[in-house]
């Protein structure tokens, strides 16, 4: 997949809401290669930052520009939610759901979302209701609902809080064949496991703020902030 | 008592005997009540939805102009309903006054503000729990509601349940714009009325419970034809 989206640039972006400043203001570039995490504490601003890049969180200063139009840029992103939202109907139902809104065919619609229940081991359950189904499937469901549209960007935030391990590397097999296939992922984690596995590339944010970039192994090699180090170590980063 | 028991008795031999009469009036009230229904929904389910996901200026108005609308005296409206058909109101020249059409314009007006309330409320629940979803999916204003109203449907069910609840009981305004008229414009709530006014209560306790018997049926065939209440469905 030819990416036209990358790079993005973040120049003093920034949300707010009701006068308060939920993060930024943020100058980073992407340059949308591989996995990203986006790492820091609580309250640190990774999921306000992943909505404002989405387009889930209003712009209420600075400026995000995509490679290429944003209504295209748009079109091109998936995003998948820390707690995963089940449409009330049955699992093929549920991953079908983003080809029907696009307005593919009925028929076809559902034949890919039962190949991708197949691909994220939720083939022998498209009939149940997505609902009733345990946080980890859900979160499967989330996953192949996500990528069913082959975007070019998924953004994840912390896709894997709250599962036991075996969700967990379910989830991240997944993440990985996704990355082989070429999709670049933003990841929000403070799972400091997940994230020595997964990155390419590092964001550490703290306060509403980027507070340190850099690749994964330069990152976790060498941190250049005491606070990123005290992270790592495991110190709680107020 | 005695009249309680005599009314179940007559209702019971006037069922079994398939009383010409009473079908007559049984399905007209079914008729008129189930057209307005029909219209009530058409309108009070997209106003609903729409109430739901679009965030416009009058909106909140809007929502609790319906939700007190909910108790809108049916005499009132049947008195307003008969003045705009009258022969010398606005809609008089489309003769209207006196039909089952004009009971079921009243009976809609009724219940629209009812099942878009309880619609509402169902619909604006939902739209929390789906909103980042729809909108980090891109989807258009008219998909939002499509989806709403669909996975919603349960509780539209009851809220077009209500709605016909209180169509079929209501007599007030079917009173004044339909005029009772035997063999026209006569149900079963305006029959109830008649015969208590006439005396015979056991008659118009009949009439009750029919009235009632099929209330139920209708509540209990479209939950059964729709397959509510079983497990993990919605």
């Amino acid at each position: 997949m030819v990416s036209g989206l990358f790079p993005v640039v973040l120049e003093g972006a920034e949300t707010s809401r009701r006068g308060r400043v939920l993060v930024g203001p943020i100058d980073l570039t992407l340059d949308g290669t591989g996995i990203c995490v986006f790492m820091g504490p609580n309250g640190a601003g990774k999921t306000s930052l992943l909505r404002l890049m989405h387009g889930a969180a209003r712009l209420t200063a600075g400026s995000i520009r995509w490679a290429c139009p944003l209504a295209q840029a748009r079109r091109a992103q998936a995003f998948v939610f820390q707690r995963p939202i089940m449409l009330r109907r049955s699992v093929r139902q549920n991953i079908a759901y983003p080809l029907r809104a696009r307005g593919v065919a009925r028929r076809i619609a559902l034949e890919r979302a039962e190949a991708w229940a197949e691909r994220v081991g939720l083939g022998g359950m498209l009939e149940r209701q997505a609902p009733v189904l345990s946080g980890g499937e859900q979160q499967k469901l989330a996953l192949a609902r996500a990528l069913i549209t082959e975007p070019e960007l998924l953004f994840l935030d912390e896709p894997c809080a709250s599962l036991d391990g075996r969700a967990t590397r379910e989830i991240e097999d997944i993440l990985l064949t996704a990355r082989a296939n070429g999709t670049s992922l933003i990841l929000s984690t403070h799972n400091m496991g997940q994230a020595r596995r997964l990155a390419d590339d590092v964001v550490f944010m703290l306060h509403g703020k980027v507070h340190e970039t850099g690749s994964a192994a330069d990152f976790f090699a060498r941190t250049r902030t005491h606070q990123a180090a005290a992270f790592l170590k495991g110190d709680i980063v107020e | 008592m005695v009249d309680l028991w005599s009314g179940l008795a007559q209702a019971f031999w006037l069922v079994v005997t398939l009383n010409s009469e009473l079908i007559e009036i049984a399905l007209r009230s079914l008729r008129v009540s189930m057209t307005a229904l029909l219209i009530a929904s058409l309108i009070a389910m997209p106003l609903a939805a729409l109430l739901a996901v679009k965030r416009f200026r009058w909106r909140r108005v809007i929502i609790a102009v319906l939700n007190a609308l909910m108790g809108l005296p049916p005499v009132v409206v049947g008195l307003v309903v008969y003045v705009l058909l009258s022969r010398s109101g606005p809609l008089g020249v489309l003769g209207l006054l006196f039909t089952p059409t004009a009971m079921v314009i009243a009976q809609v007006v009724i219940i629209v503000p009812l099942i878009a309330s309880i619609a509402h409320q169902a619909l604006r629940d939902l739209w929390q729990e789906y909103h980042d979803l729809l909108i980090s999916m891109n989807v258009s204003q008219w998909q939002k509601i499509h989806t709403l109203l669909w996975d919603t449907r349960r509780a539209l069910l009851t809220a077009a349940l209500a709605g016909f609840g209180r169509a079929i009981g209501e007599v007030g305004a079917i009173m004044i714009v339909g005029g009772n008229i035997d063999h026209a414009t006569r149900v079963l709530t305006t029959a109830i009325a008649l015969e208590t006014g006439k005396g015979d209560f056991a008659l118009a306790l009949a009439l009750g419970f029919v009235l009632i018997a099929m209330a139920i049926s209708v509540s209990l065939s479209i939950h059964w034809l729709s397959g509510t209440e079983r497990e993990g469905r919605w």
